[in-house]
């Protein structure tokens, strides 16, 4: 474990100077980025912006180069693999949904509840009432009850964000990542979505990627836009959308 | 395994396959040993010994599906553990040849005499003793399989470079037991078998006894794998298979589930190893060869990955055509047959053929259950509400 003596920041999420290049492209630049404990942030900005790339660091799935990125003030992640700082509380969603196909909504939930992860733990396992409890609770809040018997392969694009959400939501984590959790949803979803992750936001610190613009506005939190890797702005919605850089950067110089 | 484990892991199909071994296990042998020759349902030995391999080669064939079918871990090596559990056992059955050698050697095995060597190597000693034999049928292949896949997984080698390396590792023992000086029999390897416990490895009763044994082994093997798959750990192994990365991202450590499955699949396979030798009368370094590894592979396709029954099917039904070809005019052409019958498969069949067969029951079983509630509405009266996807 990597634990300092103390706290060095009161954030949920601390990233300072943080620097990776892959074969020489800088794929984050001197980013620095804070997230308060029970904020939601919208982190926007256009393709190649270092977004994805972002919360691969976070998650332990990239190195960066350079740079300091602590988590809850004491554990810095850099040194830490996957399992880990998935242990240690931080879920992800994916931009493209990744559920597992060849098996049940309710075993998804299953498989994503934080107990137990050892393998003595699940070869020994017998269901208790309180997980499944918490399973249909899940199901509930992701509109899924009715298809819980259902592999998650057959759910329709839609379903399967929320499934990946309602999988978050059984990891029970201190901090989300959502990577592009709207990308091919109908309005209606999109709509329903944001109050999903509002709802989640009352207990959770959440940080969503996101390139639909509706749908961050409809989240109505602070937005950070990144640009080459590093922060371009950062405030409300309508002053980022009116920040004279950030039209430059999306509409061309 | 906890009374829970066993009632979880027993459907319908695993219940059946249960008792189908257990018949065979028991009636084989007693059809042998109780009817007289000649008799329309006696069984002859030589059938029996047959059979046995088939048996072995089934065990080997569900340790397979266990790590390929469930896990996605593709091991072109396995027959590597199969081997080394037979040499466990041949190391045993020679050491109990004593002063019945062609050298009289009451100690080392006619092959060191011949070699000249003085006194037995230390890997030799402890062999003598059937318990301790036992005990290497697992512990090897466990070892080597904990050792290799703590190295592959933990450096995250995956897929094709895995199928790669666990073959690289099959013929460096190919190469290694081919050496005299290894001190395994060389080429030649073991054989000459003499007796197994105080019983004469030859004599019916023996092998009828081998035969009920291999097939406890397989029915226990079954229970193992079928209590591994229905557990928690079996749905982490689905995941790891599907979406790899996903379930390390859930916080589980997929190096320590895929090694804890590869590990009991080698002990599996050595078991399988060990009651194939006494049942064939020999062990050399071809059961090495890399193309047997691949071989058992091909029966976890036919049979169906994934599905444990259809491994021990594919086994047996692919062993009993082998054996039919290999033995008539079309001798020559059995691995052309055996290439045909892997492409045909996978294109045809890629479900192997209990896993098409599953899932043709799984369709009409919906069919019938749909049609059945459709009845039952038009009895009542009610017009079925249209579904809404």
């Amino acid at each position: 474990m990597n634990v300092m003596d103390t706290r060095a920041t009161s954030a949920m999420l601390y990233l300072d100077g943080v620097h990776v290049s892959f074969d020489g492209f800088h794929a984050i630049n001197n980013l620095s980025l804070t997230l308060e404990p029970g904020e939601m942030r919208a982190i926007i900005g256009p393709n190649g912006a270092g977004k994805t790339t972002m919360m691969d660091i976070i998650t332990g799935k990239t190195k960066p180069d350079e740079g300091t990125v602590l988590f809850d003030g004491v554990t810095d992640l850099t040194r830490l693999d996957e399992t880990r700082i998935a242990e240690l509380g931080i879920g992800r969603k994916f931009q493209k949904p990744t559920v597992f196909e060849s098996q049940t909504v309710q075993d998804n939930l299953l498989l994503a509840l934080n107990v137990d992860h050892s393998v003595r733990g699940t070869l020994f396992w017998r269901g208790s009432k309180a997980e499944s409890e918490r399973i249909d609770k899940v199901l509930e809040t992701i509109r899924l009850t009715e298809a819980r018997n259902r592999l998650a392969g057959s759910l329709s694009h839609g379903q399967k964000q929320w499934l990946e959400i309602g999988m978050l939501l059984a990891q029970d984590p201190k901090l989300l990542l959502v990577d592009e959790p709207v990308a091919g949803m109908t309005d209606v979803e999109t709509h329903l979505t944001a109050e999903l992750l509002k709802e989640i936001n009352k207990t959770h610190t959440v940080m969503v990627v996101e390139h639909d613009m509706t749908f961050v506005r409809e989240l109505g939190v602070k937005v950070t836009c990144l640009h080459e890797g590093t922060v371009l702005a950062e405030g409300t919605i309508d002053q980022v959308s009116s920040n004279e850089r950030v039209i430059e950067v999306y509409l061309g110089r | 395994m906890t009374p829970h484990m066993l009632t979880r892991s027993l459907d319908r199909g695993a219940t059946i396959f249960l008792l189908v071994v257990a018949a065979l296990g028991v009636l084989i042998p007693l059809f042998n040993l109780l009817l007289p020759a000649g008799s329309f349902l006696q069984v002859p030995t030589y059938l029996v010994a047959l059979w046995g391999k088939y048996v072995c080669y089934a065990i080997l064939a569900l340790s397979i599906d266990l790590i390929w079918g469930y896990c996605g871990i593709l091991s072109l090596g396995h027959g590597a553990f199969f081997a080394l559990g037979g040499y466990a056992m041949g190391m045993y059955l020679m050491r109990q040849i004593g002063t019945r050698g062609v050298y009289g050697n009451p100690i080392l095995p006619d092959f060191m005499v011949f070699l000249n060597w003085q006194k037995l190597p230390w890997y030799w000693y402890g062999f003598d003793m059937f318990w301790f034999a036992a005990l290497m049928v697992l512990f090897v292949p466990g070892l080597l399989a904990f050792c290799f896949g703590w190295l592959a997984f933990r450096s995250r080698v995956t897929g094709v470079y895995l199928s790669i390396i666990t073959q690289a590792m099959t013929y460096a023992l190919l190469l290694a037991f081919f050496r005299n000086d290894f001190g395994f029999g060389g080429n030649n390897g073991l054989t000459d078998f003499k007796d197994i416990l105080g019983f004469n490895v030859q004599a019916e009763g023996t092998r009828a006894a081998l035969f009920a044994l291999s097939c406890l082994a397989l029915i226990i093997g079954f229970l193992i794998c079928r209590a591994i798959v229905s557990s928690k750990l079996g749905k982490v192994l689905i995941a790891v298979r599907d979406a790899e990365s996903r379930t390390r991202f859930l916080g589980y450590r997929v190096e320590s589930y895929k090694l804890f499955v590869f590990t009991v699949s080698a002990c599996m396979a050595g078991v399988a190893g060990a009651l194939y030798v006494p049942q064939v009368g020999i062990i050399n370094p071809s059961e090495f060869a890399p193309g047997n590894s691949i071989e058992a592979v091909i029966w976890v396709a036919v049979g169906g990955r994934g599905t444990l029954v259809g491994a021990a099917l594919g086994a047996v039904v692919v062993n009993y055509a082998k054996t039919f070809f290999t033995s008539g005019m079309l001798a020559p052409y059995w691995l052309f047959m055996l290439g045909a019958l892997f492409i045909l498969v996978t294109l045809l069949l890629p479900k192997g053929i209990v896993g098409t067969f599953n899932a043709w029951w799984d369709q009409s079983k919906e069919k019938r259950t749909a049609a059945s509630a459709a009845s039952a509405a038009a009895e009542d009266g009610v017009t079925e509400p249209k579904m809404a996807e």
